[in-house]
């Protein structure tokens, strides 16, 4: 079986070389054509929920050309520079998380803003990659699987940002951070006694988090996703709302910028956390299948390509990042078709905003410098 | 899956290197898996809303979207004979808010108190109290610079559970003038009172039904279909003509002043079709302002308040004479001394007149003279003239509230009941009765209904007294309006009037007062062939004067000058103008 498959090995890194100027410039090909293709389908998807206001597509456009400067120029660094980095910008995370609890910006009701002068940043943002860094690098430095010593420091390592986060509070984004610190975990070799235990041990902590962990709009956002109806003007009205929108689109949707939800502000935060509603309602079931494909594909290579790496941490981290992309995915489509609670968790690269399209982009310059700067393998 | 599969195996392939957990490859599937299952659950998510679903979501959307409301009926306009407006509706805006959605936070209510002129203490008190509803006013029928100004608040800030309703608002152009007579309606458009409510199916039309489309702050975005389009109200034209009718109060509204007296009522009425022409009454409101407090003012006198016609009934008693064959306008009666007894009461005159012919009983007033004709009439005969003018007749005008008056039947009079009645005591008119009354002898004994609308042609009358005697009646009473009558401040230049004054003494509980009267004047004009009949009541004057002639009559000469000239009636008093007119050519 292994004789059979080695040489289609060397056949995959070919085309590599093949791609000539785009493996000059250190770039993914079927990677980019696909976050390309979601971002023009999200700025289209954006021109009918901001009600066709051009200055918020200029502005996306903006932040999107942004975005895909700092993923070349994150690309054109070689992984092992991104190692050696990996603890001196989890450091500057932590300092900043800290910096933003003591001074930091309070807007829609939590402190999660710095104010830089130039402009406003949310600290929070870096560390969604800076953990996964620190974690990848510091279980790389031994033989995998992490002894159970090391486990526990990676684990202090992954809860004093998440927990730094939830206090803001931010729960969307603790939850993101603390998923990309387990996943590197998990794929490093977390033993499966310790999977099953955590399963086991996240009920009682469930309650635990239930009872002293969460703010009151918290337990509230849970509790009305249980049962919408119990507060249908209040926090229930969101997803009611949401449900409705993506029902009612049916199987090929009411057509662009036709969507009555939407338009009618039925809809809250259309532009940002529930675009995946007036997605739904103006494309309909087509069009939501046509966006999962996109975001499967792109998913597919991230994975692709951390399996490629050649090094354990480029294998670490590739896997952590492409899997939060997923969790960015599942966590915001489920809170928008009412699987899951609402947790201020975007849409990656399709909501409007900033930040988070900035560290997501990143987080694929981190991928293709891993694929791009690939030693082949000598024949 | 051949991917996965491969991918798998080149995993496979690198597990020479040392680093590699040799756990790797469940790791993967288990995390693919999980991969696969929550995509999975996303795609059925999306069946299940969107395929299986989507009608009954489809439908909660449109329930939340889409709404029916009722598009008010704009109300019929009130119009005097020429096609004047007394009463329009114009569309205004009602302010309203739904308490669920309209945040009591101060700072969102300061801006639009300011606006609305209301106290934000107020607003929150509103909202707390109709909290379990989505609709409450704010305020009702706003002027139309308020919602401008609104909607720049609106444009500032955003404040949701607001919105704004169109109505109809009721103005009544000819104010205090024609409140009595129009009436008004409430805040909801209905009449409630004078025409506004004797008319009010007519006038009211009946809403319609549209369907909208609204937003998620229940705002209005646009009128999706029309499910039944509003009826509007019909229009109706009264029979009042607005000059007459402005002439007529101010007349009145300056003899009640200068009279110091309590109140006031004036009628004129066409002799030729029985439609009035002008309806006034003292004190008035403004229906277009606030009407707390003035209840008392709504009375339309001139058909809901009766009173007794004192001398003004004479030339009734004097027609039913002439009507006997018995009498004629120069048969003697003998007065003195002053008075007579019926049983034990005893009617009196002012002087003691002596003998006097039927025609100085008029012109003098003989109570007297009046008695002792009633007293040689028969009853029946008596009675049937007066209920064959209309005493004790209702004038079925449908206006709210109208008196019938009273005229008790013959056969229940006591013979000082058939003097008293023949001097108008024992009976009671409203003022548009006695006008009534007054045409029928204008009209040369023909009797025609009453009408506030305009006739498109004048009614079938019905003769109830001889031409001849109404005639003869006229001639006697125009004697009333001469040097030698009592009224001689009726009088006309040019024109020749017909006219009865009277000076009733108030009943009071048990009699009738002695300082307290009403004062009032009937007449006719042109005297040879009367167009217009006018009953002029001042009631209790109180700044000396309160003779009919001295308080009432006046009133009557200054509305007719005026009427003539804007009806353009041809004087009648020929010679007068004749002689004028040789005068002028004498002094040339």
């Amino acid at each position: 079986m292994i004789k059979t498959y080695q040489p289609s090995g060397l056949r995959e890194s070919n085309p590599t070389r093949a791609e000539g100027l785009l493996a000059d410039l250190h770039l993914d090909l079927p990677l980019l054509t696909g976050l390309v293709l979601l971002c023009g389908f999200g700025l289209v998807v954006l021109y009918s929920a901001s009600d066709q206001d051009l200055g918020q597509i200029q502005r996306q456009l903006v932040r999107l050309t942004l975005a895909f400067a700092v993923m070349f120029v994150v690309a054109q660094v070689p992984p092992a520079q991104i190692r050696r980095w990996s603890p001196w910008l989890f450091g500057t995370g932590l300092l900043l998380l800290l910096a933003v609890l003591i001074m930091g910006q309070i807007g829609k009701g939590a402190q999660r803003w710095l104010d830089l002068g130039l402009f406003r940043f949310q600290p929070s943002e870096l560390t969604k990659i800076a953990v996964p860094m620190m974690i990848a690098w510091f279980l790389a430095e031994k033989h995998l699987p992490p002894a159970w010593k090391r486990l526990a420091a990676a684990g202090g390592m992954i809860a004093i940002p998440v927990l730094l986060i939830a206090k803001q509070p931010d729960l969307g984004t603790s939850l993101l951070v603390a998923s990309a610190g387990v996943f590197v975990l998990f794929l490093a070799g977390l033993s499966w006694r310790f999977v099953g235990g955590m399963i086991i041990t996240a009920i009682p902590a469930g309650w635990v988090l239930w009872e002293w962990g969460m703010r009151e709009y918290q337990r509230d956002r849970v509790l009305t996703f249980l049962d919408p109806e119990r507060d249908p003007l209040g926090t229930g009205y969101h997803i009611i709302q949401s449900k409705i929108a993506i029902g009612s689109g049916g199987l090929y949707g009411k057509g662009w910028l036709n969507g009555t939800q939407s338009h009618l502000e039925f809809l809250p935060e259309r532009t940002t956390d529930f675009i995946f509603a007036v997605l739904a309602e103006e494309f309909g079931f087509i069009g939501i299948l046509l966006l999962l494909l996109l975001y499967l594909f792109i998913i597919y290579r991230g994975l692709y390509i951390a399996t490629q790496a050649q090094d354990t941490y480029s294998r670490l981290l590739g896997g952590s990042l492409t899997l939060v992309f997923f969790v960015y995915l599942f966590v915001n489509t489920g809170m928008v078709s009412g699987i899951l609670p609402v947790v201020g968790v975007p849409l990656p690269l399709v909501s409007y905003g900033g930040t988070s399209l900035v560290t997501i982009m990143a987080g694929f310059g981190i991928l293709m410098s891993i694929h791009t700067h690939r030693k082949l393998l000598p024949t | 899956m051949a991917l996965v599969k491969q991918k798998k195996r080149k995993a496979k392939a690198k597990r020479d290197k040392p680093v590699v957990a040799p756990s790797y490859r469940a790791r993967r599937w288990f995390l693919l898996s999980l991969l696969a299952v929550a995509g999975a659950v996303l795609a059925w998510r999306a069946v299940d809303q969107q395929i299986f679903e989507t009608d009954f979501l489809q439908n909660e959307g449109q329930r939340r979207h889409l709404k029916v409301v009722e598009v008010p009926a704009h109300r019929g306009m009130i119009t005097d004979r020429k096609g004047q407006p007394l009463a329009i509706s114009t569309p205004v805006d009602s302010v309203w808010a739904n308490p669920r959605l309209l945040s009591p936070d101060r700072r969102v209510l300061a801006p639009l108190a300011k606006v609305l002129g209301l106290k934000v203490d107020s607003i929150r008190q509103l909202l707390a109290r109709h909290s379990n509803r989505s609709f409450v006013y704010l305020k009702r029928r706003v002027n139309p610079d308020l919602v401008d100004r609104l909607g720049e608040v609106l444009k500032r800030e955003t404040i949701s559970g607001l919105g704004l309703q169109r109505e109809y608002r009721r103005y009544y152009p000819g104010a205090e003038v024609f409140a009595h007579v129009v009436g008004f309606t409430n805040v909801d458009d209905r009449g409630q009172e004078g025409l506004e409510l004797a008319y009010d199916q007519w006038l009211r039309g009946s809403p319609g039904r549209k369907r909208v489309l609204r937003d998620g702050h229940s705002r209005v975005v646009k009128d999706v279909e029309s499910i039944q389009p509003p009826r509007p109200g019909k229009e109706l034209a009264l029979s009042i003509d607005r000059r007459l009718q402005f002439l007529a109060y101010r007349e009145l509204k300056a003899a009640v002043t200068r009279n110091k007296a309590k109140a006031g009522t004036a009628v004129i009425l066409d002799v030729a079709t029985g439609e009035v022409l002008a309806m006034v009454n003292q004190p008035s409101y403004n229906p277009n302002g606030s009407k707390r407090g003035r209840r008392g003012r709504f009375r339309n006198r001139a058909v809901t308040d009766v009173f007794e016609p004192g001398s003004t009934m004479k030339p009734f008693t004097v027609a039913a004479a002439l009507e006997s064959g018995n009498y004629r306008p120069e048969t003697l009666i003998d007065t003195s001394p002053g008075y007579i007894k019926v049983g034990r009461n005893r009617v009196r005159d002012h002087d003691n007149l002596g003998l006097i012919d039927l025609t100085t009983v008029i012109r003098k007033s003989s109570n007297v003279g009046a008695s002792k004709i009633a007293l040689d009439l028969p009853r029946e005969a008596l009675w049937s003239l007066y209920s064959k003018v209309g005493f004790g007749d209702p004038t079925d005008t449908g206006f709210p509230g109208e008196a019938n008056g009273q005229l008790t039947p013959f056969e229940r009079w006591a013979r000082i009941d058939q003097a008293t009645l023949s001097f108008g005591y024992g009976l009671s008119v409203t003022a548009l009765q006695l006008a009534r009354a007054y045409s029928v002898l204008g009209a040369d004994g023909v009797r025609r209904p009453i009408s506030l609308l305009r006739l498109n042609q004048p009614p079938e009358g019905e003769r109830v007294i001889g031409a001849d005697s109404t005639r003869a009646l006229r001639t006697m009473l125009e004697k009333v309006v001469s040097t030698e009558g009592t009224a001689p401040r009726a009088a006309v230049p040019g024109y020749r009037v017909a006219g009865k004054t009277g000076t009733v003494k108030k009943s009071v509980a048990g009699g009738y007062s002695k300082d307290r009267y009403l004062a009032v004047f009937a007449g006719m004009i042109p005297a040879s062939a009367p167009r217009l009949v006018m009953v002029v009541m001042i009631d209790e004057p109180a700044a000396g004067k309160y003779y009919g002639g001295q308080v009432a009559a006046p009133v009557f000469a200054r509305v007719m000058a005026g009427a003539m000239r804007l009806l353009n009636i041809a004087p009648d008093a020929l010679e007068t103008q004749g002689q004028r007119l040789a005068a002028a050519g004498r002094v040339k």
